[in-house]
């Protein structure tokens, strides 16, 4: 099978940490995000997979076979560079048929399969062109059907869709997974994008600093996101993350008096709870004042002040709250969220919640 | 009203150019249709007459002769040392600034110090080249730069060793605009460093190479710095190249006019050679 297990893989710059003891496996036929802010190291985990850089310590296996030590050509793997790394002088064709080239298939192998893939990347009437005379979109085609004219099971793409408008970029996801899914291909995805990785991803690697954060679905890395960090990388916009204080009922928002939002012990936790999952109530509920309120046509996202803390809300549709109006936020037990203050790690609620009403 | 500012704004730069490229030429060609006038022999109108003199004259031949032969024997050597060195020092190793330095420093050093400095290599009996060959082959002494045999490629070794490190620096330069992931991704594709080289680098430093060779051309008939040291474009006229000659013609036999006429066919040639340059690698040139 053509899965990929990372085993406990580091690579380090001299001082610098770029991969710091990452393990995790890539499951055959699946489509895998890394996913992580800038400088993370989801670049250098995929040109670890890829044997472009060495590793400082660990293993990579690819179907089982262990090629921590191959050269790159060896490991059966294809590859879509953030920049196409299309080669300028070389016709659409002959880009495509360059690897096959090299490994001297024969014409006639050259000919259909070239036909075939430029049939599936829908580049089939721009093969005449140079790279220069094709728009973004074509471009990032060319560098698909690049990556799978040789059938490798297995294609690694690093932010193959930064360089091209946010229009294009959504149809081209839809071409990507829906490529991937047809061909059964085990796809490592690197992106800094969580849109992208939550519409794409079987499963998502959240990476932070050289280390993995979290791993799971997109589901559960939006529906229990293990840390705050991952509580606001995922969702947008981010997840309200509110410091709590002890008050006399229970923990309260920090900087304010009554309405406890938990029973128990608040100071060294945060609550986390996302925008869509605050509503306006009419009575109970904390009490706030609107900052600011932003218009973006479906819905309207509000700036709520509350105690020290300031919370976004996603209201449906136009919300017309002039600033400094009094509102009251509320939201359902089970959408709450509470993290440790000190490490960021996700708290476990260990007796139900007292819904704010 | 307007166009009046237009001609006060481009006339200083106009009197330059007029006054030392295109008056000069032009006067040239002209002069090249009279005689040289004396005291007691004015200049009068020959037509082609100096023309025909220069198809009869055997230093003329000789000396073209010489210029191609060093032409030839020059350019492709530093193009291909200048594109090896490029490649090497553009590779991740160690002290590569000081390497790059080191390929650059001929080119910084002025001619006429370099030519001193290979005087030294050249010198029978106690230079550099004769002492080797002493040492290791027990040979004996040669008079390179007094052997017509040997001298014109003594002084294109030398002209190649200053020549490489300029060329150098140019395709260092385009190397370094080629972006790293087409390597990389030749690489996945299990292209050798020779394949890549052959099918990606060396087309995409085409542009470059036909800039370094209208250069390289245009240097190899325009350096003759070194003869003034070296050999005084002897012995008997073997190193002696076009450019030199008409100094020779010009400032020690006085003869304007013929000086003016080789000067003409220079310039014919040099014109020609880069039009066909160009014209033959535009064809198989990419431009990004
Ligand atoms: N060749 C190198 N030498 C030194 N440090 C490097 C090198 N390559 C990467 N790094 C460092 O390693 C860290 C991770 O880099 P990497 O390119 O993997 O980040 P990334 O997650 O892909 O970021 P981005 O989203 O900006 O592409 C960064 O801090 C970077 O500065
Ligand atoms: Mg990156």
């Amino acid at each position: 099978m053509s899965e990929i297990v990372l085993e406990e893989v580091s690579k380090h710059y001299g001082a610098v940490r770029a991969v710091d003891g990452v393990s995790f496996r890539a499951d055959a036929g699946k489509f895998l995000v890394l996913l992580g802010p800038s400088g993370c190291g989801k670049s250098t985990v995929l040109r670890l997979i890829a044997g472009l850089e060495d590793v400082t310590a660990g293993r990579i296996l690819i179907e089982g076979r262990d090629v921590t030590r191959l050269a790159p050509e060896k490991r059966r793997i294809s590859m879509v560079f953030q920049s196409y790394a299309l080669f300028p002088h070389l016709s659409v064709a002959e880009n495509i048929v360059f690897g096959l080239k090299v490994r001297r298939a024969p014409p006639a192998v050259r000919e259909s399969r070239l036909a075939g893939v430029a049939e599936l990347a829908g580049v089939g009437a721009a093969l005449a062109r140079a790279p220069a005379q094709l728009s973004g979109g074509q471009r990032q085609r060319v560098a698909r059907a690049r990556a799978i004219v040789a059938e490798n099971r297995i294609c690694l793409m690093d932010e193959p869709l930064s360089n091209l408008d946010a229009q294009l970029r959504h149809g081209m996801r839809v071409e990507i997974r829906a490529l991937q899914q047809r061909l059964g291909m085990t796809v490592v995805y690197v992106t800094h994008d969580q849109v992208e990785a939550m519409s794409m991803a079987d499963r998502v690697i959240l990476m932070r600093e050289g280390r993995i954060e979290q791993a799971g679905s997109p589901e559960e890395l939006y529906a229990r996101p293990a840390t705050t960090f991952a509580a606001r990388f995922i969702g947008t916009p981010p997840m309200n993350l509110a410091a709590l204080a002890d008050g006399p009922g229970g923990a309260v928002i920090r900087g304010t008096a009554g309405a406890p939002v938990l029973a128990g012990r608040g100071t060294g936790r945060v609550l986390g709870v996302r925008p869509e999952h605050v509503t306006l109530v009419a009575r109970g509920g904390v009490p706030g004042s609107v900052s600011s309120a932003e218009y973006h046509g479906a819905d309207t996202i509000l700036t709520v002040q509350v105690g020290a803390e300031s919370l976004l809300v996603r209201a449906a549709g136009r919300v017309e709250l002039a600033p400094g109006a009094a509102v009251r936020l509320g939201w359902e037990a089970d959408k709450v969220h509470l993290f440790d203050a000190g490490s960021g790690a996700r708290v476990e609620l260990d007796q139900p919640l007292p819904q704010p009403a | 009203m307007k166009h009046v500012y237009g001609w006060l704004l481009l006339t200083p730069a106009a009197i330059l150019l007029v006054g030392f490229t295109h008056y000069p030429a032009a006067a040239t060609l002209f002069d090249s249709l009279f005689s040289t006038g004396t005291v007691v022999r004015p200049s009068r109108f020959v037509g082609i007459g100096n023309y025909a003199a220069l198809a009869d004259d055997p230093i003329f031949w000789q000396v073209l002769g010489n210029n191609f032969w060093f032409a030839l024997g020059t350019i492709p050597t530093s193009m291909t040392i200048a594109m090896l060195m490029a490649i090497w020092v553009n590779d991740r190793l160690p002290a590569r600034a000081l390497a790059r330095m080191a390929y650059f420093t001929p080119t910084v050093l002025p001619m006429i110090a370099v030519a001193n400095l290979w005087l030294f290599f050249y010198t029978p009996q106690i230079g550099l080249l004769d002492q080797i060959n002493a040492a290791l082959f027990n040979a004996p002494s040669h008079n390179w730069l007094g052997d017509p045999r040997t001298v014109l490629a003594c002084t294109m070794v030398m002209v190649i060793w200053k020549e490489a490190g300029f060329f150098m620096i140019f395709y260092l330069a385009a190397l370094q605009s080629l972006p790293p992931e087409l390597e990389e991704a030749a690489r996945m594709d299990g292209a050798s460093r020779w394949y890549f080289f052959r099918r990606v680098t060396f087309p995409l430093l085409m542009p470059t190479t036909l800039f370094v060779l209208v250069n390289a051309t245009i240097n190899s008939f325009k350096l003759v710095d070194h003869l003034f040291i070296l050999t005084k474009g002897g012995p008997d006229n073997a190193s002696s190249l076009l450019l030199y000659y008409i100094y020779q013609v010009a400032f020690s036999f006085f003869d304007t006019a013929y000086a003016s006429t080789l000067t003409v066919v220079l310039l014919l040639l040099l014109a020609g050679l880069a039009l066909v340059q160009f014209q033959l690698i535009e064809r198989r040139v990419h431009y990004r």
